[in-house]
């Protein structure tokens, strides 16, 4: 049964929707070569790096970005 | 800086994979902060974010329709108020909702003086539709309606300057930011929230599937715009103006230029004439 | 209770001050503009306390007003005419995203060519957005029309917005003696809104999502549920109404239609002339009556056919036109009853529709030779 007005009343449900089953590469993320900078934090379209540097790969799609900008190289894009 | 950790954008959104928008989305409600609205316009932010029945919106957030976000964010920041609710309202439109369809409402807001923030975020096209051309879509971009070919090379018309228009609305604080310089355009989203009044920030914001790059090169993009001067980033505070970043050596046009296929079709000469137009403004600003 | 002598637009504007919205955007349109003039003089006051936004168009007024709404207050805003055409996209927002939305309208023909008078194309026109429509005869129709219409549309049961239909000139400049209810009166009748859906930083929601094909027709359907639904709570609140104010309304009125041979059915002002010819028919031996339409949306189709459906041959008055089919009033009768009926199209553009032309009227129904007739028309400039 569709809500009234289709307003959406539970927050951040677009979890559900899990966006690592679009991706082709996956970033890897070495922590020892991490210099904790926060880049990857920061430029994740789908914010699913958190502050302990875990890529959630439920949501990870691949893009790219991270690896991109990490100033170290720690990380690396792998097929999966 | 007080930089929330929380995320108020969930993931799961149908963006893009490499899409500069949620980018930016994440950092400004993270400069922000929980007591935020949102209100949006229609376009790719709206559309990606909210496909009943699930929303990646973390705050409350509201959807009109496309030329309207400001006046809507107008009712929903006067509501606030008549309610003794201090929560900040901050309106997303895109280049096409702001430049375009919306300048008239945003006009109306920015004029009456509401209390809110209005960010848009500039892609250079109606990037929902599938990239058409809009007021701020640059000199020589090809975009689907306006494409190069043998009569034309692209866009033809310099791209409309809203942060200046703002400006001239005396809106107390306006500023231009990047995605690729995250703790400027954080900094800048600080300002507008303690600014008491209206607040206009344009945050440039490159799009892979609309300029043409690969996805993981959205943030170099939106670093080489700013490095060679084709974006520049600045802030107005009560009529006082200041670029807020210079290039230690500003880069050539052409760098930025070459790396897109919306302008992979100009001519060395036509590039030429960007770098002029760039010159230009940047020897006038120091830049 | 005080007795006044105001326009309709005053007296809506002393409706709006008692029902007490939070959030009033408002562009001014002829000849809507007092009412918006009279709230910004109550807020400038100090007797209304709402926020008063003056737009810069009314596509934004109405897009405050949804925003507002959205925010969890209750909003009023007015317009007419080309304000209502450009509010059109915003319209089916509001009935879609069940705003309950009280807007006024003073009627008014719609450009081009360009006139600032009256007849009923705008809201008629906008029949089909979702909004519940109540159609004013007079001022104290006008001013109690905006205080149910905010009963009906804030019903948990209902959330759709509501327009109330004025005449211009005819009734928003016309002075009339009327009833003006107390404050203690009207919040006994009008408890505090209560929103479904709202923006609360606490409990964040996103109003205003996108639907593929397979939620849209069900929120539409509920939208038709809301509409059908909107009728027995409007009989309600008209019961409430008469109960505290003593003022009794229907969704339809019958002017001595039990044995009328020819029953004219109209909506809004005319009705008051209609009623004056047909007393003084009524002296010379005519048997005619009136079926005048309060509520248009929703369409009382039950309480029509019960009164046209006995015998009578039906005129009914169109103060609009859908080109090649007559009026939309006509069209929605013919739809849903089988009475006998007639077209008559007259007063667009302001031009007065008469104590001759009702009698024509009545004339051209006993001896109908078309469908649709328009009534008034200078023929040698045609």
């Amino acid at each position: 049964m569709v809500t009234i007005g289709a307003c959406v009343k539970e927050p951040g449900s677009s979890r559900n929707n899990k966006t690592g089953s679009w991706r082709t590469f996956k970033p890897i993320l070495d922590k020892e070569k991490c210099i904790d900078c926060e880049n990857c934090i920061l430029f994740c379209p789908e914010g699913c790096i958190n502050k302990d540097y875990d890529i959630d790969y439920d949501y990870c799609k691949g893009c790219g970005i991270c690896a991109e900008e990490c100033p170290v190289e720690a990380i690396k894009m792998e097929r999966g | 800086m007080n930089i929330s950790e929380k995320e108020f954008l969930a993931p799961g959104h149908r963006a893009c994979a490499g899409c500069g928008a949620t980018v930016g989305v994440r950092l400004a409600l993270k400069a922000l902060g929980k007591n935020t609205v949102a209100v949006s316009a229609t376009g790719c932010l709206e559309v990606i974010t909210t496909p009943y029945p699930e929303t990646a919106w973390n705050i409350p957030w509201i959807h009109v329709a496309f030329e309207n976000a400001a006046a809507v964010a107008s009712g929903v920041e006067r509501a606030l108020k008549s309610q003794g609710k201090d929560a900040q309202v901050v309106a997303f439109a895109g280049d096409g909702g702001t430049a375009d369809i919306g300048l008239q409402a945003l006009s109306g807001a920015m004029e009456r003086g509401h209390n809110l923030i209005y960010i848009c975020y500039d892609n250079e096209a109606y990037m929902n539709t599938g990239v058409q051309r809009s007021g701020a879509t640059p000199y020589g971009a090809s975009t689907t309606t306006s494409p190069h070919g043998k009569e034309s090379f692209g866009e033809d018309k310099p791209k409309k300057n809203i942060p200046m228009i703002m400006a001239a609305h005396g809106v107390p604080y306006v500023a231009t930011a990047s995605i690729s310089f995250p703790e400027d355009f954080m900094k800048k989203v600080q300002k507008a929230k303690e600014t008491d009044g209206p607040a206009y920030i344009h945050l440039h914001q490159p799009c892979t599937t609309g300029w043409g790059y690969d996805p993981s090169k959205t943030i170099e993009l939106g670093r080489l715009a700013v490095e060679t001067g084709s974006w520049i980033l600045y802030e107005i505070e009560d009529g006082d103006f200041r670029v807020t970043y210079r290039p230690m050596e500003r880069k050539m046009v052409d760098e930025y230029l070459l790396a897109q296929k919306r302008f992979k079709h100009l001519t060395q000469e036509e590039r030429n004439r960007i770098q002029k137009n760039v010159d230009a403004l940047c020897t006038e600003l120091k830049i | 209770m005080v007795k006044k002598v105001f326009t309709s637009n005053r007296a809506v504007a002393e409706a709006v001050k008692l029902a007490k919205p939070q959030v009033i955007p408002v562009y001014p349109i002829t000849p809507q503009t007092t009412i918006s003039e009279y709230l910004a003089q109550f807020v400038a006051d100090g007797d209304l306390k709402s926020e008063y936004i003056r737009v810069e168009s009314e596509h934004s007024a109405i897009s405050a007003a949804l925003g507002a709404s959205g925010a969890g207050v209750r909003v009023f805003t007015a317009t007419s005419s080309q304000g209502l055409a450009l509010m059109h996209e915003i319209l089916f927002a509001a009935a879609g995203m069940r705003s309950p939305i009280v807007l006024v309208d003073a009627n008014r023909a719609l450009s081009a060519p360009l006139s600032i008078w009256n007849d009923q194309q705008d809201t008629i026109s906008e029949r089909d957005s979702g909004w519940l429509q109540i159609y004013a005869e007079n001022a104290q129709e006008a001013l109690d029309a905006v205080l149910i219409a905010y009963r009906v549309a804030e019903d948990r049961d209902v959330l759709l917005p509501c327009m109330v239909c004025i005449d211009g000139y005819f009734l928003t400049h016309t002075v009339e003696p009327l009833e003006v209810p107390s404050p203690e009166e009207v919040d006994q009748y009008l408890p505090p809104y209560k929103p479904y859906a709202f923006l609360d930083t606490e409990n964040p929601m996103s109003i205003g999502t996108f639907t593929d094909p397979d939620y849209y027709m069900e929120a539409r359907y509920a939208i038709e549920g809301a509409m059908e639904k909107s009728k027995e709570v409007m009989v309600q609140a008209n019961q409430e109404f008469a109960k505290i104010f003593g003022r009794k309304y229907d969704l339809v009125e019958k002017y001595k239609c039990d044995d009328a041979e020819i029953i004219i059915v109209a909506m809004g002002s005319v009705c008051g002339t209609i009623k004056d010819v047909i007393d003084s028919l009524r002296d010379e031996g005519e048997k005619i009556g009136l079926l005048k339409i309060r509520v248009f949306r929703p369409f009382p189709r039950e309480e029509i056919k019960q009164v046209l459906e006995n015998g009578s041959k039906v005129a009914v008055i169109d103060k609009n036109i859908s080109f090649g089919m007559g009026g939309v009033l006509y069209n929605n009768i013919k739809a849903k009853t089988n009475a006998e009926a007639y077209g008559f199209i007259a007063g667009l553009g302001g031009r007065d529709i008469t104590t001759e032309y009702v009698r024509e009227i009545v004339e051209k129904t006993k001896n109908p030779t078309r469908e649709i007739e328009w009534i008034g028309l200078k023929t040698e400039e045609v």
